[in-house]
């Protein structure tokens, strides 16, 4: 398919703006740019079939099931995206005068009193663009608290083997040293090697729980406690919230802050990979360090405060507000029993599909699993030489978007599914037979999965000819 | 079976080890490039850089995987092979050919095996 | 209620059958019963009219402003339709990043078009597929100038504070000590940057078109950056780049910037886009996700997300950045808005502020206690003095449905895009005379 700019005629354009009717002003000669302008010259209908056909080569939730794990692909009600494109909300420039924006403000409060309850926290801040920008906010958070107290020493986060890649790489961004700590056998952290590792430099522990294998720790109120114990706070990777809203509160399992993916949890959509919503939510003895600015209200309506010993800012302005509102939209549909309902059918839906592919395929943790649960093929590509990674290729010609391959680091051969609860039996039940068929294609003609997908646009890309001899962009010929 | 020319020395974590004119030259042996894949990128110190014996000095990218080369030697980084980083496929190529660093001012060295006793280590990890 | 859970009760009674269980509640068995939740203390839920009818409500205590003279860092432009027509096209809002190339081609070759143009735009080699907003752009790319022999990072106050705090939370976590560099006459003062560089800087961020809309001599700052190794990092407007010297004109290694301009409504704040372009040398130092180009199997032309050994999900705590979902989106809206522009349309939008803004210093010139604070050339935002308290001023002209520009201190920052024609910025002056 041609490129935009392989597209382009010279001199074909819209007429989207009226000339200027003051006098046309020339700067200094200087300042001028005098380089030629590449951008592409184009009708729109050019430009609406261009993107037509695009869309037709992408695959969202609207295409069919997309059991990507830790990620969350739930439908994205419309609604809220239409509410969200209100343009009271669209209008808004961020610096109007306050009694002009109080809608917006009274957005920013009630999404926080609602997502403080259903997290168990006291305060937040929508400032963090995505998830790790959210991850980053609630570190230095924690760093601001020791800070504070003159408890500098306190320098390592701790992380289990099985986190998001997420969580070390935020750490480091924030300062502080990574200290792996391993999962026992059960998947859980292991608390024999947790309590070694805990001490007075002990800044925090991230954790998932529901942890990247889907499983629920068990131990979490002596993990939180031995952390505590030895004066570190605990953080809450809100990544895989999906699981536990409405049932457990990171708030009761003694977490101090979080962070939640309102991309994920709160059914706002993907686009392709942001913008996202990553909230940081803390206890109240942090919420003096919290970013500003933080919405209060009083007798006169919203206003903005600055906490008092505020980490600062992690980007311009508010966060991605009109993100905000679409998950406001969500969870004031959903309500109380919504939400728990939610989670509930997104954990049935996993067991269930869990249960019917165990028979053919290896869990890696058989047990009853939360949201999410991961698949092993050690065994079957050991057998039949059809790895993860064929398997997931082999789901692109039935449309299915593949699990996520290779994640979690700690278990060979994964594929970790989250079906989540807007899909239907009927739907699990299709895509079961469909790995099952995949399961015996890959005894009998495993040839057919190595080169799989056979029906997609293209086959498979040449990745390592990407990365060695990298080309970013697109070069023009008169360049 | 892995190729472990019997003129090199080698570390546990799979670094080759060989003398020329003063400098200890360092690479990737056989075992490692195959256990790595397609290698896509070097991250390479630079001259004049400390190595420290045990202590990693570089990674190696794959498309999915990064590694880390760990020194076998203590001293100071005389040469970098800078041809790796236009073209780090050499490593998959030929890597006992392709090496990483020469390092001057040996002062310390972790113990090194021979071919024999190197294939053993990797038949064990195999 | 509108919960969006699909199996009807019956189902859900079969399946947890099928799993030997009774309930749902039997599934959290795991909890310790001390952790689980007794009631969730939230309102019930709604139908959606409902809610479509409590959120517009909400939406309705907003008040929109039908003239807007304010930009500082979020401006008021026109969005063609087939920006947002494009944008909203379920297939791209509701996928997720394009982890697999085979079925993820359109938005692949959307990123890849997109960063061409900032590539363009910008005149420097790479860019990455975006990042949160041109203040943490501006952060990032701070983190990417760093080198163990450089500790300090020197930034030209001229810079808009939303970055500056930004900036300043980022070097904090890091360690990277930030000195400012003093402006003269609301630009660069060149003798304070001359005595602050020497070989401990690893790089000098500067902002032109700056925050007060002052074009900076960016070449001579370039200049002497250089001459010492630092590296500079130019945050600027995309529009202006239309008209303006480019990040490579100017001697730049690495170009950030707020894409909101490009289509993108202000929608008071957020979500916005980061722009961020380097050269060459800089490109595996990129933060996020970059698009690249290949070949599939068949050897035909194929887009995949590249250079990953960069990223956390494989480096760790090795990784630079921590950089995941980015702004995808807000990229494809800023592609589309520079393909539907083209070259001659953004310049003519870019042409347009300026005119516009240059008129309006001009006839507010005219009214006694309104004069310019600098006398530099600016593209579409100046700087000026108010006869009576600036915050007067704005809550008089609000009433009368103008947003007036930003207050700084005692004085207004006024800005013009093509959205302000003539008679509305004559209706501007007139309506200030009549309140004063």
């Amino acid at each position: 398919m041609k490129l935009l700019f392989e597209l382009s005629k010279d001199n074909r354009r819209l007429n989207l703006i009226p000339p200027c009717d003051v006098e046309q002003v020339q700067l200094d000669e200087r300042h001028l740019r005098k380089e030629k302008l590449n951008l592409p010259q184009l009708s729109e209908v050019d430009l609406s079939r261009h993107y037509t056909e695009l869309a037709k080569q992408a695959h969202g939730v609207n295409d069919g099931f997309y059991p990507l794990g830790s990620c969350t692909m739930k439908y994205n009600p419309r609604i809220d995206e239409e509410v969200a494109a209100h343009p009271n909300f669209l209008g808004l420039h961020p610096t109007q005068p306050i009694e002009t924006v109080q809608g917006a403000l009274e957005v920013l409060y009630q999404s926080k009193q609602l997502l403080c309850e259903i997290t168990g926290m006291d305060d937040m801040s929508f400032q963090p663009a995505a998830g790790a920008h959210g991850e980053y906010a609630g570190l230095l958070l924690i760093r601001k608290y020791h800070q504070a107290r003159n408890d500098e020493e306190r320098v390592n986060i701790i992380v289990p083997d099985s986190a998001h890649g997420t969580n070390p790489a935020s750490a480091t961004m924030a300062g502080f040293k990574v200290i792996n700590v391993p999962s026992n056998s059960e998947g859980g952290v292991d608390i024999e090697e947790l309590k070694k590792v805990v001490g007075k430099d002990t800044a925090g522990l991230m954790l998932t729980n529901p942890n990247t294998l889907g499983l629920f720790d068990p131990n979490i109120l002596e993990i939180t406690e031995i952390i505590h114990e030895a004066g570190g706070l605990c953080y809450y990777d809100g990544a895989n919230m999906n699981a536990i809203m409405g049932r457990v509160r990171p708030g009761d399992m003694g977490f101090d802050c979080i962070h939640l993916n309102l991309h994920k949890t709160f059914a706002t959509p993907h686009g392709g990979g942001g913008p996202g919503s990553g909230p940081v939510g803390c206890k109240d003895f942090l919420k003096d360090f919290l970013p500003k600015p933080t919405v209060e209200k009083d007798s006169n309506g919203y206003h903005f405060e600055t906490p008092k010993d505020s980490m600062g800012q992690v980007r311009s302005y508010y966060g991605n507000f009109d993100v905000v509102v679409k998950a406001l939209t969500y969870i004031k549909s959903l309500g109380k029993e919504g939400i728990k309902e939610a989670s509930g059918n997104a954990v049935l839906n996993a067991n269930y599909m869990m249960n019917k592919l165990k028979k053919y395929y290896d869990v890696a943790y058989d047990q009853i699993c939360m949201h999410e649960f991961v698949l092993t093929l050690e065994g079957l590509k050991h057998e039949t030489g059809v790895s993860a990674m064929d398997i997931a290729k082999g789901l692109l010609d039935y449309g299915i978007h593949p699990p996520t391959m290779y994640f979690p680091l700690i278990v060979h051969e994964a594929l970790m599914l989250e079906p989540t609860e807007t899909e239907s039996k009927e739907t699990l039940d299709e895509a079961c037979d469909v790995f099952i068929e995949l399961h015996k294609m890959a005894h009998e003609n495993p040839e057919h999965l190595h080169t799989a997908p056979h029906k997609c646009l293209i086959a498979r890309p040449n990745e390592v000819d990407a990365a060695r001899n990298p080309i970013l962009r697109y070069v023009f010929k008169n360049d | 079976m892995f190729k472990t020319p019997t003129e090199l020395k080698y570390a546990k974590t799979h670094e080759w080890v060989k003398e020329e004119d003063g400098l200890c030259v360092i690479g990737l042996t056989d075992f490692a490039q195959d256990a790595l894949g397609d290698i896509v990128f070097v991250n390479l110190p630079e001259v004049g850089d400390e190595v420290t014996s045990g202590e990693s000095f570089s990674d190696v990218e794959s498309v999915k995987a990064v590694s880390d080369i760990y020194s076998p030697v203590t001293g100071t980084i005389a040469e970098v092979n800078e041809e790796l980083l236009d073209n780090p496929a050499l490593i998959n190529e030929d890597c006992y050919n392709a090496w990483l660093i020469k390092v001057n001012d040996v002062t310390d060295s972790e113990e090194l095996l021979d071919s024999e006793a190197y294939q053993e280590v990797c038949a064990s990890e195999a | 209620m509108a919960g969006y859970v699909v199996n009807t009760k019956a189902e859900q009674k079969e399946m947890l059958e099928s799993l030997g269980l009774n309930s749902l509640e039997d599934l959290y068995g795991v909890v310790p019963s001390k952790a689980l939740l007794e009631e969730l203390n939230i309102p019930e839920g709604k139908s959606e009219l409902e809610v479509a009818q409590e959120m517009k409500k909400i939406a309705e205590k907003n008040v929109v402003f039908k003239h807007i003279f304010r930009g500082a860092g979020s401006y008021n432009h026109y969005i063609p339709s087939i920006v947002k027509s494009v944008t909203s096209k379920e297939e791209f809002l509701t996928s997720y990043t394009p982890y697999q190339a085979e079925i993820s081609q359109g938005i692949l070759q959307s990123i890849f078009e997109y960063q061409t143009q900032m590539c363009e735009l910008t005149g420097l080699d790479v860019s990455n597929a975006s990042i949160y907003d041109g203040a943490s752009a501006t952060a990032e790319a701070v983190f990417m100038v760093q080198e163990r022999k450089r500790s300090d990072m020197l930034v030209v106050d001229t810079i808009n504070p939303q970055v500056l705090e930004t900036v300043k939370t980022y070097c904090e976590s890091r360690n990277v000590n930030l000195v400012m560099v003093k402006s003269k006459d609301l630009s660069v003062d060149v003798d304070d940057l001359k005595e602050k560089l020497n070989d401990t800087v690893a790089g000098v961020v500067i902002q032109s078109p700056n925050y007060y809309g002052v074009i900076e001599d960016v070449e001579a700052v370039s200049c002497l950056a250089h001459e010492q190794g630092a590296k500079v990092i130019l945050n600027t407007n995309p529009i202006s780049l239309a008209l303006l010297k480019n990040a490579k004109e100017l001697a730049c290694d690495i170009c950030v910037a707020e894409g909101q301009p490009l289509g993108l409504p202000m929608s008071f704040g957020g979500p916005y886009l980061g722009i961020m372009t380097a050269t060459q040398e800089l490109m595996r130092k990129l933060p996020g996700r970059i698009v690249g180009q290949t070949v599939d199997a068949n050897g035909d032309r194929a887009f995949v997300l590249t250079l990953q050994a960069r990223e956390q999900h494989i480096r760790r705590e090795k990784a630079s950045s921590n950089v995941c979902s980015n702004e995808a989106l807000c990229a494809m809206t800023a592609s589309v808005y520079c393909a539907a522009l083209g070259p001659d349309g953004l310049k003519q939008v870019a042409s347009n502020c300026t005119s516009n803004a240059h008129y309006l210093a001009k006839e507010l010139s005219k009214i006694d206690g309104f004069k310019l604070i600098s006398d530099k050339e600016f593209f579409h935002e100046f700087l000026m003095s108010c006869p009576i308290k600036a915050e007067q001023l704005v809550s008089k002209l609000a009433e009368k449905g103008i947003l007036a520009g930003e207050v700084i201190g005692e004085d207004i920052l006024w800005c013009c895009t093509e959205m302000n024609n003539k008679a509305e910025m004559d209706y501007l002056v007139e309506t200030i005379k009549e309140v004063l």
